[in-house]
């Protein structure tokens, strides 16, 4: 149970995947302008994230492995999560209209956040079991919607407050993802794994 | 090559499999929605660039159905304003303003194959910018020319256009002065 846990905190702000690993730094640009729209984002994702770490590992133990098929992986696992992206999709919509309103358009996106194909990748290559790669891929979103909203937050602020000409817009905002990663830096060392 | 035969087959297996899901799922799953909307939606570009102010080519169609403005489609142009208008049955409005293309600076330019030496476009330029006699083949001095359009009316044989000058190092606007340096004594009186 520790060790779960350990890994759960481990992920979130140890090797928190945006601000220290580097992975997902498009979305994290890209969908950080408004609060709102950054915790929707952040819903899918975490959604998103579990799910295909959880389905991606059932493939490679039990359809690639046995096969000895390894250097599949990459491949099936964009597969696996252009299916999950699409299938969750559907259902939002078909299920709650609101939900799809909220999420529908960064849905796609995720298919393309190379932090979801990151997150099933290193958990093959990190040998986790089924509940380690359910807890990574979980841990991996919550480390990714935290700074994301986070960020999002700063931004709203940033947005009103006096900026010299030079460094409106996406510099500042580049300038402010820096300083947060080198906030995070500050993590490493609190979780030994 | 048999590994390979395998691998192919199981890629194919797998993507058969999750095509299959997809399949059923969007069939098991469908939504009925607006079909005005969809007709919108094919109408526009899929661009899916955000410059009508929402956040893809449906959002805006939606937006459409109930009543926004038709023109503000600035990848589709007026083409795809006509359609829609027709589609709705309305009157086709021009671009809207704001989604217009940047014209940015133009100079003037005489096609000289087709001058036939009028001198009605000397008359007409403000700056002296183009230089000609009777039945001479004139030319514009580029750089006096202030692109104010005046030359293009007289011409009896439509040989001078108006063509964009290409951003350069050396023609673009700076704006070096308009970053604010003040004292901080300033600011804080």
């Amino acid at each position: 149970m520790t060790d779960y846990l350990l890994l759960l905190i481990g992920t979130v702000l140890v090797n928190n995947f945006v601000l220290v690993q580097f992975l997902g730094l498009c979305p994290f640009m890209g969908v950080s302008s408004k609060t709102e729209t950054a915790i929707g984002m952040s819903f899918a994702t975490t959604f998103v994230m579990t799910l295909a770490s959880l389905l991606s590992y059932l493939v490679n133990t039990y359809i690639l492995t046995p096969l000895s098929l390894e250097y599949l992986t990459t491949m099936s696992f964009i597969l696996v999560i252009a299916v999950v992206v699409q299938f969750t999709e559907m259902v939002v919509h078909k299920t709650s209209a609101n939900l799809y309103r909220l999420l529908g358009i960064f849905l796609p996106l995720i298919t393309t956040n190379c932090a979801v194909l990151g997150v099933t990748l290193l958990n093959i290559y990190e040998q986790h079991n089924f509940f380690e790669s359910l807890v990574y891929g979980f841990g991996a979103a919550v480390g990714f919607s935290l700074v994301l909203v986070m960020f999002s937050a700063m931004r709203e602020k940033l947005a009103n407050a006096d900026i010299p000409k030079p460094f409106q817009g996406s510099a500042i905002a580049m300038i402010t993802a820096g300083l947060m990663s080198l906030a995070f830096m500050g993590f490493s060392g609190l979780v030994k794994i | 090559m048999m590994s390979l035969l395998i691998a192919i087959l199981l890629i194919g297996l797998m993507s058969a499999f999750f095509g299959g899901l997809l399949g059923y799922a969007s069939v098991r799953f469908k939504v009925e929605s607006d079909p005005l909307v969809d007709q919108i939606d094919e109408l526009l570009p899929q661009t899916q660039c955000g410059q009508c102010g929402y956040p893809g080519c449906r959002p805006y169609a939606e937006a459409v159905s109930n009543g926004e403005e038709i023109n503000k489609c600035a990848p589709g142009g007026d083409s795809t304003i006509k359609k829609i208008a027709d589609l709705m049955g309305v009157e086709a409005p021009s671009l809207d303003e704001n989604h217009e293309q940047d014209a940015g600076p133009k100079v003037a330019f005489i096609i000289e194959e087709d001058c036939i030496g009028c001198t009605k476009c000397i008359q007409a330029c403000p700056v002296d910018a183009i230089i000609g006699a009777a039945k001479q083949m004139h030319t514009i001095i580029s750089d006096e020319c202030t692109g104010c359009d005046l030359c293009v009316a007289p011409c009896p044989v439509d040989c001078i256009e108006m063509r964009p000058i290409p951003q350069t190092t050396k023609n673009w606007q700076w704006d070096l002065n308009k970053i604010p340096v003040v004292e901080i004594d300033q600011v804080k009186s």
